[in-house]
């Protein structure tokens, strides 16, 4: 088994260095799918329905053809003709400008049959709703998951608290929409995509248009944001390329914003109810939840239930629901902030029925030992004994309160190869396919080649994100890190190898007698810089093969974050001031990365707390907010001072950190808010109207 | 967008002949903050642009003997970082302040943001044919209405989306016109708006071809105070679910007169009439923002989503007037 060098010999891994692309992304010279441009380059679009529910009739593409500049109408891109939600593709045009691509969109006329739809989730449960599916219905069968005696253990509780939690549709948003430029030579395609998968696509895309993938490339320089939306090959690429091969020419096909919103993702929503029991001295021991939400017309809205703590009997039922909406896919995380929301607001329920310090409960039932020192530094830095010991005591309008929630997530990562060259002018070329989706792929796969050689960063270029470079598996369930790291440095090692063989038939001396040093090798008593002893290369450089290797990774982390909020009870406005993140991730590759990563997470999670809501309108079935002033994001002002504490376990070698820090944030700052006001929130997101409709209740 | 040509007068006079001798629809555009937008989802696809931000006279600051004149294209970051408006009218500034980012404040211009068009979903959503576009139904009535009005709401349930004119009104200002002939008329800003009720498809009174040239704000006597809040759902950038201006002429801690102007719950900016009778010569106590509140609400009518904001509006105003009796 391989092992990381201990942390002291570290010289890069582990500090904090800025990554590598940065000055490109930030002077805008970094080119993004969405900035390419080909020659002979047609601009493509899709023109999707705007009705939820009914049957294809007739598209008539008469006019549209006859649009100056329109060089091809596709009409047969949707499958079957059935239309199931507002978003689906109907038909696609190639022309020469923007302009006459949306003048032509706009000129195509399609009748559908409409039918009967449902966009709410709690309309879709009742049974007289329309049935999304004719030979479904909308409610699907249970997914039962269950451990202990459950009826039992809630005879034997001392208390049982119960209650109802409901979180808000969330929408991916990337700020870079999905889409491609793809272009075909010969029979090859060629896709720049924006995208988390380079090698997925090229699998998926070439199912779709039903070739070899042999005769696929996928190219992913720069992605502006994917979630867990860009996982898969998109139809809109299969659509390009239709569009392309038909006009012979390369084509952009970027999708609307509204389109983006619509069509390619989101996280489910969800409706809670769940029965904790506990005994009087702080165990728990049952749990009883069921739960229901909508990933529109496909599943996947499974809350991850039961959530980090030790609960020896319980019993989960779940219920996806079919509407008229968007497919969900995979969101940061997918089911974790959800759990988080509810599960550590009962935590503080049963700590209140208990009169005990949620913070004992916690750490009387969490049975990780990273997570039992986690709490302790988190709670510690916070400030948690200094809280406001009632909530809601706070004299004046404006009431702070701190709360807490717990972060857990079990991916690891393998199954990743690399390609490294060294040049006789010392220069290491490392090509992986993998790809960096704004975490610090590309950075690390050039520090991990720069700690192992013991050369400098600069000396690297690390080539990524095409899938002609050796395979990697697509960045998502934060995988990326333990499965390229691993394998990047086993390449690295290899290429040592070869190096040191190199020199040793060049000198005739043998290879055991040749000795690395940081920064300089050893041989006959003299000593060679890394640029000497490269020249021993002479025209082609060393190459070599490696891949992800055991020992060098691990899989599961913790992680905590408290959180400090004012609450204006006259506005109802919720103000996030401060979050202290305790986070694990094993050996960290990159502090100043890992720290972004987590920052991001954090706003990302305070903005579902606060504002994400996507809004379906029962009317007509269509997104009413699939724009960036009606669907909220929190900006400048919402953002908090984050306190990001990274707990060193480097021993356990490279864990991934995408998700972790986005679960915990809405759960604890719900907490916050509890403690501030002294009234609970159930329903996601925490929007002023629900804070004053909550604090009116109380009062009535 | 749909295409359409560009017309560029560089004053009144060009403005005129361009209106008369050119036929066809005409969309007056300055900032383009709004009117781009509108462009964009189709809401508005006119044969002509006509390009404000070359004529000199409508843009600038200048401060008369009784009032100060404020330019229709005059950007929104020059009205809130103009002296003469900070120290008379602090109230404009904070207004002015309020509105978007600093990006759109650079572009945005005063007389835009007054004849700007309402930000309702269904209204800016293509394929609404709401009322206001001559369809035969208020999508928000029966469908989501969260951010919709409380007061002065049918047929048709906007919120009005400016922030500096509920604060120009209570300030008394006059709007100045000129129309496609040429021809001038003034009218108080609180006339210019007017409601569903009396006009579905036009927010104000501005007639085809007629533009905004300018805004004239008495300067306010000795003694009073003026100020604006507005609550947002997103601090960073957002329209306000509940805004306040207010404007109360002081001697001691005695009303002589005053104005309560409000934002994001009407189709209008909704001036409290109640107040001014409420107003005149109270004592500034909690107890009297107590009764305008009552006053305001008691018209109230919600809708399905938006019944959050007779409590919120009620709150704002009491911390207005909390605000105003510590400046």
């Amino acid at each position: 088994m391989s092992s990381w060098k201990p942390l002291d010999k570290m010289t890069i891994l582990s500090h904090y260095y800025p990554r590598i692309e940065g000055p490109e992304k930030v002077s805008g010279i970094a080119r993004y799918t969405y900035d390419l441009q080909l020659p002979g380059m047609l601009y493509g679009g899709i023109l999707t329905s705007n009705v939820a529910a009914g049957k294809i009739v007739k598209v008539d593409t008469t006019r549209a053809k006859q649009v100056p500049g329109v060089r091809v109408v596709l009409t047969d891109i949707h499958p079957t003709g059935t239309i199931r939600f507002a978003g689906e593709e109907i038909a696609a045009v190639a022309a020469t400008t923007p302009q006459a691509l949306e003048e032509a969109l706009r000129n195509i006329s399609v009748e559908i049959e409409k039918n009967a739809f449902v966009v709410s989730t709690e309309d879709a449960m009742k049974p007289t709703a329309p049935r999304v599916f004719a030979d479904r219905e909308n409610v699907r069968k249970p997914r039962v998951r269950e451990e202990g005696d459950v009826e039992d253990a809630f005879r034997k509780a001392d208390v049982v608290v119960e209650a109802e939690f409901r979180t808000a549709t969330q929408v991916h948003a990337c700020l870079e929409v999905h889409g491609s430029v793809v272009h075909w030579e010969g029979d090859e395609l060629i896709i720049y995509d924006s995208t988390q998968a380079v090698h997925g696509v090229r699998k998926d895309v070439a199912s779709f248009l039903d070739i070899s993938p042999r005769k696929v490339r996928t190219v992913c320089v720069h992605m502006g944001g994917g979630f867990g939306s860009k996982l898969r090959g998109g139809r809109y690429t299969a659509i390009a390329a239709k569009l392309a091969k038909a006009a012979n020419a390369p084509v952009k096909l970027m999708l609307t914003r509204r389109q983006d919103f619509e069509s390619v993702g989101n996280r489910p929503d969800s409706i809670q109810k769940i029965k904790i029991g506990a005994t009087k001295d702080g165990r728990l021991i049952a749990m009883d939840a069921v739960s229901y939400g909508s990933g529109g017309i496909s599943g996947g809205a499974r809350v991850r239930l039961p959530h980090v703590y030790k609960i020896p009997n319980w019993r989960y039922v779940h219920h996806d629901v079919y509407t008229n909406a968007g497919p969900a896919r995979p969101f940061r995380a997918p089911g974790s902030p959800q759990a988080a929301f509810s599960m550590d607001q009962l935590m503080d329920m049963v700590a209140e029925k208990l009169n005990m310090d949620p913070l004992e409960l916690r750490l009387k039932n969490d049975p990780n030992p990273t997570r039992q020192k986690e709490w302790r530094l988190g709670a510690q830095k916070i400030g948690w004994q200094n809280r406001n010991r009632k909530p809601g005591s706070d004299a004046g309008p404006v009431k702070r309160g701190i709360g807490m929630a717990a972060s857990v997530w079990m991916t690891g990562g393998r199954d990743t190869k690399a390609m490294l060259r060294i040049y006789p002018d010392g220069h290491v070329e490392v090509r992986c396919g993998t790809q960096d989706i704004g975490t610090g792929t590309r950075t690390y796969v050039a520090s991990v080649t720069a700690e192992e050689l013991g050369i400098p960063l600069k000396k690297v270029i690390p080539l990524i994100g095409d899938s002609d470079y050796p395979y990697s598996g697509a960045s998502g369930g934060s995988t990326t890190a333990p499965s390229v790291a691993p394998a990047i440095k086993n390449t690295a090692d290899k290429a040592r190898e070869a190096l040191t063989e190199l020199i040793s038939d060049k000198l005739g001396v043998d290879a055991d007698e040749i000795q690395w040093k940081n920064n300089s090798i050893r041989v006959q008593n003299k000593t060679l810089s890394w640029e000497e002893a490269c020249a021993f290369i002479e025209d082609e450089p060393i190459e070599v093969h490696g891949k992800w290797t055991e020992g060098l990774s691990s899989a599961g982390v913790a992680g905590v974050q408290f959180a400090q909020v004012a609450v204006d009870t006259e506005t109802g406005q919720i103000q996030v001031e401060r979050v202290v993140a305790v986070h694990d991730c094993g050996l960290i590759l990159n502090r100043l990365t890992t720290e972004s990563q987590i920052n991001g997470g954090i706003i990302q999670g305070i903005s579902y707390a606060l504002l994400e809501e996507r809004w379906m309108d029962p009317t007509t079935g269509t997104m009413v907010n699939a724009n960036f002033q009606n669907y909220k994001i929190v900006g400048s002002r919402e953002t908090p001072e984050i306190e990001v504490i990274l707990y060193d376990e480097a021993e356990r070698g490279v864990i991934g950190i995408g998700e972790p820090p986005t679960i915990p944030t809405a759960g604890a700052i719900a907490n916050a808010v509890y403690n501030a006001i002294g009234v609970r929130l159930f329903t996601l997101p925490m929007t002023p109207d629900r804070v004053l409709e909550a604090l009116s209740q109380q009062r009535s | 967008m749909n295409n359409f040509k560009m017309l560029r007068p560089e004053n009144f006079k060009e403005y005129s002949i361009a209106q008369k001798t050119v036929s066809g629809s005409k969309l007056p555009f300055a900032g383009g903050t709004d009117a781009l937008d509108l462009l964009k989802e189709r809401i508005l696809q006119p044969d002509y642009v006509v390009n404000l931000k070359r004529m000199a006279d409508l843009r600038g600051i200048q401060e008369e003997k009784n009032h100060v004149r404020i330019g229709a294209t005059t950007t929104i970051a020059e009205l809130a970082g103009h002296p003469v408006i900070r120290e008379k009218f602090p109230g404009l500034q904070q207004a002015a302040e309020s509105i978007a980012t600093p990006q759109i404040r650079n572009m945005g211009t005063v007389g835009g943001n007054l004849a700007q068009r309402p930000r309702c979903w269904y209204f800016r959503g293509e394929t609404y044919h709401c009322l206001k576009k001559g369809g035969g139904m208020c999508y928000a009535y029966v469908g989501l209405n969260k951010y919709h009005a409380i007061l002065g709401g049918g047929p048709c349930f906007i919120v009005h989306p400016s922030d500096l004119a509920p604060m120009l009104i209570a300030l008394n200002a006059t709007v100045h016109l000129l129309n496609a002939e040429g021809k001038r008329r003034k009218l108080a800003l609180k006339d210019f708006f007017q409601l569903p009720a009396q006009n579905l498809f036009s927010e104000t009174v501005l007639q085809e071809g007629e533009i905004i040239t300018h805004v004239d704000v008495p300067i306010p006597q000795a003694g009073n105070k003026n100020l604006y809040i507005k609550f947002k759902e997103r601090e960073t950038a957002d329209f306000a679910l509940v805004s306040v201006a207010l404007s109360l002429n002081m001697r001691g801690n005695t009303v002589k007169s005053g104005q309560v102007v409000l934002g994001g719950v009407a189709p209008v900016p909704w001036v409290v009439k109640e107040a001014e009778s409420l107003l005149n010569g109270a004592r500034l106590t909690e107890a009297l923002a107590e009764k305008v509140a009552q006053a305001v609400v008691q018209r109230a009518q919600p809708l399905s989503q938006n019944k959050y904001k007779i409590l919120l509006t009620q709150n704002i105003i009491k911390r207005a007037f909390r605000l105003i009796t510590e400046a």
